[in-house]
C-alpha cells in the first residue's frame, strides 16, 4: 500500500539545512495497523504529512497504492488525498460554524459528489460512529469524544484506503479515548490501513507494528505486543550521547 | 463543488461571525461613503459656480462706472467723473450693431408695500431687454413694456417670494403696490429663480429704469449690460462700445468686462474646482482602499487553520481559492454597495439642509469607488488566502507558521 524508499525531507531554515527525514525505508501493507512513536522533533509529523500527500519528499521515492507520488503536481496530489487518504487530528479540527452533519459532508463537497447523494452517505457515516442523534449539533455542543467520532466519520466518508491519525486520543479522557480507538480498530478490521502517531504506549500497543523514529530515521521496528521493549529502547536511545 | 456549494459556503462564512462581517462591511462602506459624499460635494460646488456663469451668459458685456485700473489719483478728485447715464445706454444701443440687446441697470433698496404688509427689497430698474439677457422667466403676467427708456410707467414685475409674502393666497396681477412713495401696478410675477450673483431674484421688484431713477431721485446708472449678437466678436464689440463712450465722456472713466475675460476666469475657476474634486476623490479612494485592505488581510489571516483543514480534507488549491475569492467578492461588493447607499444618504441629508447647491456625486467617482472596493477587496482577500493555501496544511492547522 505504502512503499517509502530512501525518503528525505530537507528544510532550509536561515540558510541552514535541516533534515526532518533522513532516509526512510518502509513498506506498509494494505490493511495494516501501524503506530509511529518517537520524541518531539524526530520527524513523526513530517513523515505523516508525506504519507498523507500534504507534503512531498525532497529526495527519494514514495509509492502510494502502486503509484509514484513524489513527482505529482498540486492538482494530482489533492486528488490522491481525496481518493486515498483520511486525516484525523488531535484537536479534531471541526469547522465551528458548521453542524456535525455539514462537517462530515465537507469532503463530499470538495470531491464533487452531487447534493442528492451526499445526504444518504453522510447519514450512513454518522450511523457508523454512533453519532446520528447528534448530527445537527455544532462542535461547541459536543464532547471531545463525540467531536473526534465526527472527525473520524468525516475522514472516512470518501472511503479512503489509508487513515492517518495524529494523536487521536491526545485530548480525550481514557473512556472516550478507548471508544475512539475501538472505532478506529473496527475500521482497520474492515480493511482500512491505519497509521497512528502517538506518544501513548497504550495506544501504540494496539498496533501490529510500531515504528520508532529518531532524528529523521526509523531507529527500531517492533511488534505492538512487544511495546514495553520499545519503550525501554526509547529510553536507551535517549541516554546514548 | 457546485455554484450552490460556493454560495452556501460564503453565506455560512459571512453569517457565522456576524460581528466580524458587520465590522468589515462598516470599514469598507465608510471609505466608499466618504468618496461618494466628498465628490458629491465637490461636484455640487463646481456645478453651482458653472450655473452662475451660465445664468449671466458668457456673451454678456458689462459696462461699470469708474476706472478699475489704478492709474491717476483717487477717483472723484481732479475732474468730475462722468458716470453712466440712460443716454449712454441709448447711445450704445444705437451705435453698436454688434449689440443684440442693451439694458441699463439701476439698483436700490426700497420698501415695497401692499396694504398692511411691507418688505424691504431690491428694486431693479431696467428695460424689457434685461429679461432675455438675465434669463428671467415669468410665472404669470408680462415683463416690463418694450421701448420704455425715458417713460417711467408706474408698473412693476415682482419676484415669486415677494409676491407670496405681499399677496398670500391672492393673485397680485393688476393690484397696486407702493414702492417708496409711489403707486405701481403689478403686471407680472417671476418664476422661482433663486440667488444669482448676489441678487435674490425671488425678492426683487423690477420697474422701468426711468421709474427707478424717479423713485430714488437719481440720474446715474449702476451699470449697462449688452448681449453680443450671435456671430459677432465679443472683444471687438467691447472695444467699439468703449470708443462710443469715450467719445461721449471725453475720457475713459468706465470699465468694460468682456465675455473673454469672464470666460477665461470661468475656465480657470472650473479647472481648479475639477482638480480639487479629483484630489478629494483620490485621497478618499486611497483611504478607503487601505481600510478595505486591512479588513481583508485580518479576516483571512484569522482563517489560516480553516484553509489547512480544507486541504487535508482533499480540497484542491483552486477550490480553496475559489471559495475565498467568492467570499472576498461578496464581502467587498456588499461593502461597496452599502457605502454607496450610505454616501447618497449623507448627500440627501445635505440636500435637505440647504437647497443652494445640488449635491450629487459624479458617476465616474461612484463607479471608481465601487470598482476599487471590489478590486482591493478581492486582491487583499485572495493574497493571504493564496499564501495560506501554500502553507503546509498541518502547520496552517496549528495556526503557527514555520
Amino acid at each position: 500500500m505504502i512503499r517509502l524508499s530512501d525518503v528525505w525531507r530537507t528544510y532550509f531554515v536561515g540558510g541552514v539545512e535541516l533534515n526532518a527525514l533522513a532516509g526512510i525505508d518502509e513498506h506498509i501493507r494494505a490493511g495494516e495497523h501501524v503506530a509511529i512513536m518517537g520524541p518531539s522533533g524526530s520527524g513523526k509529523s513530517t513523515l505523516l504529512n508525506i504519507i498523507g500527500c500534504l507534503d512531498r519528499p525532497t529526495r527519494g521515492s514514495y509509492l502510494l497504492d502502486g503509484r509514484e507520488v513524489s513527482g505529482l503536481g498540486e492538482e494530482e496530489l489533492s486528488r490522491a488525498r481525496r481518493e486515498k487518504i483520511g486525516y484525523v487530528f488531535q484537536s479534531y479540527h471541526l469547522v465551528g460554524r458548521l453542524t456535525a452533519r455539514q462537517n462530515v459532508e465537507l469532503p463530499l463537497v470538495f470531491a464533487g459528489v452531487p447534493r442528492a447523494e451526499r445526504r444518504a452517505r453522510v447519514q450512513e457515516a454518522l450511523d457508523t460512529v454512533g453519532m446520528a442523534n447528534r448530527a445537527d449539533h455544532r462542535p461547541s455542543e459536543l464532547s471531545g469524544g463525540q467531536a473526534q467520532r465526527i472527525a473520524i466519520a468525516r475522514a472516512t466518508i470518501l472511503r479512503p484506503r489509508v487513515l492517518l491519525a495524529d494523536e487521536p486520543t491526545g485530548n480525550l479522557d481514557s473512556a472516550s479515548g478507548d471508544q475512539v480507538l475501538e472505532y478506529l480498530g473496527r475500521l482497520n478490521a474492515e480493511g482500512l490501513t491505519l497509521i497512528v502517531v502517538t506518544h501513548d504506549p497504550a495506544v501504540a500497543r494496539r498496533a501490529e507494528r510500531v515504528l520508532l523514529l529518531e532524528d529523521g530515521r526509523i531507529a527500531r521496528r517492533m511488534a505492538g505486543k512487544d511495546l514495553t521493549t520499545v519503550v525501554e529502547a526509547l529510553g536507551e536511545a535517549r541516554e546514548r550521547p | 463543488m457546485s455554484a450552490g456549494d460556493v454560495i452556501r459556503f460564503v453565506g455560512g462564512a459571512l453569517g457565522a461571525n456576524r460581528k466580524r462581517t458587520a465590522l468589515s462591511l462598516l470599514g469598507m462602506s465608510i471609505g466608499i461613503a466618504a468618496v461618494v459624499a466628498l465628490t458629491g460635494l465637490g461636484q455640487g460646488g463646481r456645478e453651482f459656480v458653472q450655473s452662475q456663469f451660465d445664468f449671466i451668459g458668457t456673451n454678456v458685456v458689462g459696462v461699470l462706472p469708474g476706472k478699475v485700473e489704478t492709474s491717476g489719483g483717487i477717483p472723484g478728485i481732479g475732474g468730475a467723473p462722468h458716470d453712466l447715464t440712460v443716454e449712454d445706454a441709448l447711445a450704445v444701443a444705437r451705435g453698436l450693431p454688434a449689440a443684440e440687446r442693451v439694458a441699463p441697470v439701476f439698483l436700490g433698496n426700497e420698501t415695497v408695500a401692499h396694504g398692511e404688509r411691507s418688505r424691504q427689497v431690491l428694486v431693479f430698474g431696467s428695460t424689457a431687454e434685461v429679461q432675455p439677457i438675465r434669463k428671467l422667466e415669468l410665472r404669470s403676467g408680462q415683463f416690463l413694456p418694450v421701448s420704455e427708456w425715458d417713460r417711467g410707467s408706474p408698473v412693476a414685475v415682482i419676484g415669486s417670494k415677494l409676491a407670496s409674502e405681499l399677496f398670500p393666497g391672492e393673485n397680485p396681477l393688476g393690484t397696486k403696490v407702493r414702492i417708496g412713495g409711489w403707486q405701481m401696478r403689478v403686471i407680472g410675477v417671476l418664476r422661482e429663480q433663486g440667488t444669482h450673483f448676489g441678487i435674490d431674484l425671488d425678492e426683487t421688484a423690477f420697474v422701468p429704469v426711468a421709474t427707478a431713477l424717479r423713485i430714488f431721485d437719481r440720474a446715474l446708472l449702476f451699470r449697462i449690460v449688452f448681449q453680443v449678437r450671435p456671430g459677432f466678436d465679443g472683444a471687438a464689440a467691447a472695444r467699439r462700445c468703449g470708443e462710443i463712450l469715450r467719445e461721449r465722456h471725453g475720457e475713459e472713466d468706465f470699465t468694460i468686462t468682456t465675455p473673454d475675460a469672464i470666460l477665461s476666469s470661468l475656465d480657470s475657476i472650473l479647472r481648479l474646482l475639477t482638480l480639487a474634486l479629483v484630489g478629494i476623490a483620490s485621497i478618499s479612494l486611497a483611504v478607503a482602499g487601505i481600510g478595505i485592505m486591512n479588513v481583508m488581510l485580518v479576516s483571512v489571516a484569522e482563517r489560516t487553520p480553516e484553509i489547512g483543514l480544507m486541504k487535508a480534507l482533499g480540497a484542491a488549491r483552486r477550490q480553496v481559492l475559489a471559495l475565498f475569492l467568492a467570499e472576498a467578492a461578496a464581502l467587498s461588493a456588499l461593502g461597496g454597495g452599502l457605502g454607496i447607499l450610505f454616501g447618497y444618504g449623507l448627500l440627501a441629508v445635505g440636500s435637505l439642509l440647504q437647497s443652494t447647491v445640488a449635491l450629487h456625486p459624479p458617476l465616474w467617482a461612484v463607479g471608481a469607488a465601487f470598482s476599487l472596493s471590489v478590486v482591493v477587496g478581492i486582491t487583499f482577500g485572495l493574497l493571504p488566502a493564496a499564501r495560506a493555501v501554500r502553507l503546509d496544511p498541518v502547520v496552517a492547522l496549528s495556526g503557527r507558521e514555520r
